[in-house]
């Protein structure tokens, strides 16, 4: 009986972890995260943006260094139509060796990064979205000054090789909203690294 | 494993692309493995040289390997490195900890199709590890000490 209720609660705790955070079309919080320069930002900073890309990465995750460029990207390409990228480094830097601040901020001036990146300091934002892995995008839309999320998920569907990218999720979603539509793909998964948080 | 390996490999599903003979396979090829439920109790797990809790917990797929392999319990490592970095990361880690389960490269690009199919469960999160025998199959996107590893597989056994 006692296994039985352990596998329960295994079950369950799976079944948990995945239900959790936002799902599309659901009310993002804003948050006010320190950047590498030193300031913080908030979405209520932008006064002309019309949404919003939010992108949890990090420094050290494979998966987040193989889209550092097509980050740059989406930034370079869509702020101008008033989606900015928003990145946001999820890990305890305490359990994820390369991801403090200062590994931070030597990887965007390394990079180039054209959008802040924030640290989720006291790890309270990543859980509130329902971030799991990085990279792990929310494009968000602005409406009547709230943040309505219209995309989970990954930038596209091929990691290791962009050229070989058939669907590219996060521009067709963004697109769908300049246009004003909705996203034909509200949810994607991806294979990326488990944000780290101390004691798991 | 071996058996399933070396069918795979006599039919022409997977193809041994290095001297270590460590199969890279497609969520086509792989997915067989995943539909097996008889008697013995499989132990996917899903993991990478480059994820921290992966390598943490490695030792502990050892552990139960050499300890349940007269129990029939077969430990399968599907590994998610990148192809470019077989040859560079993954056989020397191999090498370097002396890990004797079978070792597959899973390299499908198109993970929103095979994730979902491998478990609703997963979110695509490494580590994760599947766990199943005729009883039915339990999916775990978490890491694991050794003793709750062993619970489960201890129960699933049971279960048979």
């Amino acid at each position: 009986m006692r296994k039985t209720i352990l596998a329960a609660f295994f079950i369950t705790a799976a079944a948990f972890a995945v239900a959790q955070g936002y799902k599309p079309r659901n009310k993002a919080t804003d948050f006010k995260l320190k950047n590498i320069d030193g300031t913080t930002v908030s979405m209520n900073d932008y006064a002309d943006a019309k949404g919003f890309i939010v992108i949890f990465t990090c420094n050290h995750c494979p998966f987040s260094i193989a889209y550092e460029d097509r980050i740059i990207d989406l930034d370079l390409r869509f702020k101008e139509l008033g989606y900015p990228v928003i990145a946001i480094n999820p890990n305890d830097p305490a359990v994820s060796p390369g991801d403090g601040y200062e590994d931070m901020q030597k990887r965007a001036a390394e990079k180039g990064f054209t959008f802040p990146y924030l640290i989720d300091e006291g790890q309270k934002i990543f859980p509130a979205y329902g971030a799991i892995r990085t990279p792990h995008v929310f494009v968000l839309n602005r409406e009547k000054g709230e943040y309505i999320v219209e995309y989970i998920g990954a930038i596209d569907d091929n990691h290791q090789d962009t050229e070989a990218v058939k669907q590219k999720y996060v521009e067709d979603a963004v697109y769908a909203l300049i246009k004003g539509n909705k996203p034909v793909t509200t949810t994607t998964k991806a294979i990326g690294c488990t944000i780290k948080v101390a004691g798991k | 494993m071996k058996k399933l390996i070396t069918l795979m490999l006599f039919l022409g599903l997977i193809r041994a692309t290095d001297a270590q003979e460590i199969p890279v396979v497609s969520f086509g090829q792989l997915e067989p493995l995943l539909m097996q439920r008889n008697d013995t109790t499989y132990v996917v797990n899903f993991w990478a040289t480059w994820c921290l809790p992966c390598v943490k917990e490695m030792p502990y797929f050892q552990q139960l390997h050499d300890s349940y392999a007269s129990k029939k319990v077969k430990v399968v490592l599907v590994s998610l490195d990148f192809v470019r970095q077989i040859e560079t990361r993954l056989i020397p880690f191999i090498d370097k900890h002396n890990l004797t389960p079978e070792v597959l490269v899973l390299n499908d690009p198109d993970a929103n199709i095979w994730i979902e199919k491998v478990s609703p469960l997963w979110s695509g999160a490494l580590p994760a590890t599947a766990v199943y025998n005729r009883s039915g199959f339990d999916f775990y996107e978490r890491s694991f000490t050794y003793a709750e590893l062993e619970e489960i597989v201890k129960q699933k056994l049971n279960n048979l």
